[in-house]
């Protein structure tokens, strides 16, 4: 009987435990600023100055970024720093074996990140934004950083200019020591941006696939009502 | 039905006629049609769980057809293009972004596999519920199941394709599983993969298997679940046969033409499936990271072993069996029994034809016994289903013991139970409930 309890209980707890040991640390929520074409300039600005240096984005072509509502001129003088032809991949000089050799494991290369960083714990976007945000000092490390969301990290803090410089409190919360060049809410806002980008580069279709979809619901609600009457038409004699 | 002698098409004089003329006198084409749609008698009742056996044949087609439109530009290719992402990996993604409309066939397919799997859970438990395995319909039922096999055979062959890192390790995992059979596993293994590891080989096969040879064998399968069917007649939620009672024409009292009465009626059917696959495709394609893994955004990586291996959900109820194997019987390791546990779990359904002793077939005029020891199984094949997506843990495996005990016993007591169950007399014609 005992055992038939604690079964039971189990059987109650399971899904809670299961979460509780997949969640490491609570992930902060993203900003949606996936509709703002403005955020997302902004957002592929930062990519290109910060992270396309490293990582890759090889299954984006540059005049992909056309649909962010800049023009092939601007895309051209502004972000178009690795390749000079407009269908070109996003692709760095880099070579992964080299990569490897520096830094332990070659960078990842982004296109995919946002979709891949999804868990149970939160969606991509909420990683990354944790991330991105949660970088701090830590001597023992090889890079002299460390990060709450990925333990251990290879990456150094690429944005410790605009962030300034983290350290871990007594009471495991992090502190600002060193102030960066923007304030903690401009630098939030800036990693929306860049997060923001990060998940539209993940499925670029991702907007024109919601509006599809309502005219295909439509279409269906209506073809649902003209099936439904002609069943009920065929069918009105058997009984 | 299907062998009756029907006449041959008489042509009227106008030029359609004398082509229809020809071609029936030379191929049984009228007779096919007034023989499995026009004058193919299905019982007037079928209910809701009469949708999904025309549904299963809709995601068929779409898989088919989506699937050719795959196949011409992905590329099954494990080396690393320029970038070092594998090709196979990339050309999945050249097919999201650069194909027209590419995005719209992958996410068809992809949700079509999970559809797949829903309609045909739902198709054999409507067997389940109303008997439809009894006799005279025990070869309806085992091509069934040779169907499920298959199209488990399919899923796993085609989930390596994507070449992620669910895709890399799930095959890993599944393929090593053969080593545990004694003596011959290991060569077996290596047989499999045509390589010591997963990699070119393995996918350039598993890619073979996936578009010919699984399928054919499918459609074939298919055929023959549909001429069984319409040899014997179609079962119905009460259970009895109308061919019983038949008209001074031969035509059952309870019988109407499928078509146009059921070609009408699956219509709508089709159209509301439409809409819920389509709500998957258009606004979840990811299904909360159960149509498609989250990790298998990664390109595959032998080096690094993802920290939680799991299988999509459809295979996740048998994954559980598998797991709940702790103990080395005979000698043998557990992983052995494991995989004999979990294949016997899918093989036992065909078994099911000769394991119900119930005088009545469907669970309208069955008692309490069978009831209870059928709703038992679906909640363990659920929570069989939920522990297999969660990493091991000691109280998982203690319920997936459980569970699997269920399971079994809903089959391997079924000749007891179902013989001293108590039961409601059938009645003599359909009924409409």
């Amino acid at each position: 009987m005992r055992n038939l309890k604690t079964l039971l209980a189990a059987l109650l707890l399971a899904p809670t435990l299961a979460l509780a040991a997949g969640a490491s640390i609570h992930l902060d929520k993203a900003p949606d600023v996936s509709g703002d074409k403005a955020a997302l300039q902004n957002g592929a600005k930062l990519f290109v100055n910060y992270c396309l240096n490293c990582h890759g984005a090889s299954q984006l072509r540059y005049n992909k970024l056309l649909e962010l509502g800049l023009t092939e001129q601007q895309v051209k003088d502004n972000l178009m720093f690795t390749s000079d032809k407009i269908g070109d991949q996003m692709l760095i000089s880099m070579r992964p074996a080299e990569a490897k050799k520096w830094f332990g494991a070659a960078p990842p290369d982004l296109t995919l990140i946002a979709r891949a960083r999804a868990s149970a714990a939160g969606s991509g976007a909420d990683w990354l934004y944790t991330y991105l945000r949660t970088f701090y000092r830590d001597d023992k490390r090889a890079t002299g950083w460390n990060n709450l969301a990925f333990e251990n990290v290879g990456m150094p803090h690429v944005l410790y200019e605009l962030q300034g410089e983290q350290v871990m409190g007594e009471d495991h919360k992090l502190k600002l020591a060193v102030p960066g060049k923007l304030s903690p809410a401009e630098y939030d806002k800036q990693v929306a941006d860049l997060v923001g980008f990060l998940v539209w580069m993940g499925e670029p279709q991702a907007g024109l696939r919601k509006q599809l979809g309502i005219a295909v619901l439509v279409f269906l609600s209506i073809l649902f009502v003209l099936s439904y009457a002609l069943k009920k038409e065929y069918w009105k004699d058997i009984h | 039905m299907a062998n009756t002698n029907f006449e041959k098409y008489k042509s009227d004089g106008s030029l359609a006629g004398n082509l229809l003329e020809w071609v029936d006198a030379r191929f049984p084409a009228t007779a096919m049609w007034r023989g499995h749609l026009s004058e193919y008698y299905a019982p007037k009742n079928f209910n809701f769980w009469y949708f999904f056996g025309s549904l299963a044949l809709l995601v068929l087609v779409i898989q088919i057809v989506t699937g050719i439109f795959l196949v011409m530009h992905y590329k099954p290719d494990a080396s690393l293009n320029a970038a070092g992402i594998p090709v196979a990996f990339a050309s999945v993604e050249y097919i999201m972004r650069d194909v027209p409309w590419g995005w719209l066939v992958r996410y068809m397919h992809s949700t079509g596999a999970s559809a797949f799997f829903i309609v045909v859970y739902l198709h054999m438990f409507r067997g389940l519920l109303y008997g439809s395995y009894r006799q005279p319909r025990e070869l309806i039922w085992v091509f069934g199941v040779l169907i499920f096999l298959m199209l488990m055979a399919e899923a796993f062959f085609g989930y390596l394709l994507p070449w992620g890192q669910m895709s890399f390790w799930g095959a890993q995992v599944i393929v090593n599983l053969f080593g545990a059979i004694p003596l011959i596993g290991e060569p077996l293994s290596i047989w499999v993969r045509g390589d010591f590891v997963i990699g070119d080989a393995t996918l350039n096969r598993f890619f073979s298997f996936h578009v010919i040879a699984i399928p054919l064998v499918l459609i074939g399968l298919v055929a023959a679940h549909i001429l069984a069917l319409h040899e014997v007649g179609s079962n119905n939620p009460d259970g009895v046969e109308i061919k019983k009672k038949k008209d001074e024409n031969g035509i059952p009292l309870d019988g109407i033409p499928f078509h146009p009465y059921y070609t009408v009626k699956d219509i709508v059917g089709v159209v509301v499936f439409l809409m819920a696959f389509s709500l998957v495709v258009f606004f979840a394609p990811e299904g909360g990271g159960y149509f498609l893994e989250y990790n298998n955004f990664y390109p595959a990586d032998p080096l690094k072993t993802p920290p939680h291996i799991a299988p999509v959900w459809y295979f996740t109820p048998y994954y559980s069996v598998l797991r709940a194997m702790v103990w080395n019987f005979f000698g043998l390791d557990a992983k052995f029994w494991g995989v004999v546990a979990m294949g016997a779990s899918v093989v036992i359904f065909a078994f099911l034809p000769w394991l119900d002793r119930s005088p009545v077939k469907s669970i309208r005029y069955r008692g309490p016994i069978y009831k209870s020891f059928l709703t038992a199984f679906i909640i363990s094949f659920f929570i069989l289903g939920y522990l297999g997506t969660q990493a091991p843990s000691y109280w998982g495996e203690k319920i997936s013991q459980v569970c699997t005990v269920i399971y079994f016993a809903f089959f391997l007591l079924m000749p007891w139970y179902s013989k001293i169950d108590k039961y409601k007399p059938e009645p003599e014609r359909v009924t409409w409930k």
